[in-house]
């Protein structure tokens, strides 16, 4: 009996075997799958069913959605993660609960409540459509629905970093006579830069992905309001197994796309925050202490103690 | 708590306040008054018909049993990418959170592929006499993907911070490995494992578009909640879609606060040490 607390030797390869094994039903086989049924029929065959004009027409809808609600949720999220990271007022848990709630809430829910909200048997609904304007089963619902689904990730991923960095480099601005837009663009925004990046990664990848909600609102107009997920749905429901896998292969690359990029964002945080820290040797090559001159990492980690103490309290 | 000189806060507080009660809080009360419109007898009706109790026991049965299985295999995945080293590890590290970044939809037909009588891990299951998709096995199937990296995310940067001495103490003073483990790490573990249980079955309970392709949507046997819903939904039954959506939001409010019990209860744990 081996003491070292990873285990013996065949332990380790017992366990790491068991880790794979389940990691590859659950997740490369899935994957490969993807792939290999969207070339089933040929590279020639796989491209047409990319270039369809009802799979580009979804393309373009899905990019539109995606082009509204990123902005707007990331601004969105970096107001509430000030109001909710840098002040202490009555209600503050109560809308962090708020914020988590899409995490929870069904996205079959999330479109329900805007169809009650605005479709046409609301009040609010008939009003609309006496003005001609359409909003379920058209653009806007769609955008509205996605909007709801993952308002959370940039706030969700600004407050910790917020509350790790302190005040003190910002109250130093206000007190040298910045005003609130310098002190923001000057000393907010480049501190966040990486997790507000972090944060857009993740908001993005489940804005171009939404399914529930959008199914619900968009109604399944072809090339009118069906995004990419929904025109992978129809595609299969239509037995037409090659053109949905070859366009779920487009939006599988998205996604291989975001977690790279997650990553990437990763390495450069790290690299900035913990120029000095041992993890990582691959990470410290030339120039690693450039991007970060303030150094803290011994300072962060104090500062995350306190947080977290603060943040158990409150 | 001391005053703050830094600026914003009535601007970003207003946004942020204005911002969810137009996209949260009016689509929701609308709900709760719609449910409350209905009347009582009614919307009793509505979410104890037979259908409706079929559809629960299939999507909590498959969510807490995905649960599980994710909170063993999690803690296993978890494990072996924090404490051991093996050529690949920081790829397969990056991919647990492909399920995240996935599209369910994709996630969905996939699964159903690969599960399927004739796909490349249902035909030996149907070999061994296992209906994978198609079934509740299908639904649970779908979800120990959906919440898959909850587990091993909230469990990895624990056990990454588990102070090795106390352990190697432990092994020192003559514990056994598993003894180490069970009265050791796992009591350090266990916040987090909670975290990671309540964050994957919240998850999916609410989840739809891996599962609608999987499960064959058979009524009373394979139909989710959420498909309920939609089902309601499409045969314009919008009261009775509303029903079960408000059990569902209430259910969905409950575990918001179970998750945030067991991030609280971590954070002490974190300050404590």
């Amino acid at each position: 009996m081996g003491a070292s607390p990873g285990g013996g030797r065949v332990t380790r390869i017992i366990l790491i075997a068991a880790a794979l094994g389940f990691l590859g039903l659950f997740l490369f086989v899935p994957l490969a799958v993807v792939f290999a049924q969207a070339f089933e029929k040929g590279i020639g065959w796989y491209l047409a069913a990319i270039r369809h004009p009802e799979s580009l027409a979804a393309l373009r809808l899905t990019l539109l959605v995606v082009a509204i609600t990123v902005p707007v949720n990331t601004i969105f999220g970096v107001a509430a993660a000030w109001a909710i990271a840098r002040f202490r007022f009555p209600g503050r848990k109560l809308l962090l609960s708020m914020i988590d709630l899409p995490f929870t809430a069904s996205p079959v829910v999330a479109g329900l409540v805007f169809v009650l909200l605005l479709g046409a048997r609301s009040p609010l609904g008939a009003w609309l459509s006496a003005h001609d304007i359409k909003i379920i089963y058209a653009l806007p619902g769609i955008v509205v629905a996605t909007m709801f689904v993952t308002f959370p990730f940039v706030a969700r991923e600004l407050i910790p970093v917020l509350q790790e960095q302190g005040r003190d480099e910002e109250e130093a601005a206000i007190a040298l006579g910045a005003n609130g837009w310098q002190m923001f663009f000057r000393v907010v925004l480049p501190n966040l830069r990486w997790g507000l990046l972090y944060g857009i990664i993740l908001l993005n990848a489940r804005a171009m992905g939404e399914f529930g909600a959008v199914s619900v609102v968009s109604g399944h107009i072809r090339g009118k309001t069906n995004t990419l997920p929904l025109h992978v749905e129809i595609l299969y429901n239509e037995y037409n197994f090659a053109g949905a896998f070859a366009v779920a292969s487009v939006l599988t690359l998205l996604a291989l796309l975001t977690i790279v990029a997650r990553k990437v964002v990763e390495r450069f945080a790290d690299q900035g925050a913990a120029p000095a820290a041992a993890t990582g040797a691959a990470t410290q090559g030339a120039g690693s202490a450039v991007s970060r001159p303030d150094g803290g990492a011994s300072e962060q980690r104090g500062g995350s103690g306190i947080n977290g103490d603060r943040e158990g309290r409150s | 708590m001391r005053q703050s000189i830094l600026p914003g806060f009535g601007p970003s507080l207003g946004f942020t306040v204005f911002y969810l009660s137009l996209l949260v809080l009016l689509p929701l009360s609308g709900l709760f008054l719609k449910t409350a419109g209905m009347g009582w007898e009614r919307f009793w009706e509505t979410v104890v018909s037979p259908r409706a109790l079929a559809s629960y026991r299939l999507s909590f049965g498959a969510a807490l049993s995905a649960g599980l299985i994710n909170v063993v295999m999690g803690l296993l995945v978890a494990w072996v990418l924090v404490r051991y080293r093996f050529p690949g590890r920081r790829i397969i590290d990056a991919m647990v959170d492909l399920p995240f970044a996935l599209p369910t939809a994709v996630a969905g037909i996939a699964l159903t592929s690969a599960y399927a009588s004739s796909g490349i891990l249902g035909r030996p299951l149907q070999a061994l006499g296992i209906r994978a998709a198609f079934s509740p096995l299908g639904v649970t199937i779908a979800l120990t993907f959906i919440g898959l990296p909850f587990v091993v995310r909230a469990v990895q940067p624990v056990l990454e911070e588990l102070d090795k001495e106390v352990e190697e103490a432990a092994l020192t003073l003559g514990a056994s490995r598993w003894q180490t483990f069970r009265r050791v790490i796992l009591p350090a573990l266990m916040p987090a494992l909670l975290t990671g249980f309540a964050l994957s079955v919240a998850r999916a309970l609410g989840e739809y578009g891996s599962v609608v392709f999987i499960s064959g949507n058979m009524p009373m046997k394979t139909e989710i909640t959420p498909l309920l819903i939609m089902t309601k939904l499409e045969q314009y039954d919008y009261a009775g879609a509303t029903a079960l959506a408000a059990v569902m939001l209430v259910f969905s409010f409950a575990l918001l606060v179970a998750i945030n019990f067991f991030q609280q209860w971590e954070h002490r744990r974190g300050a404590a040490a």
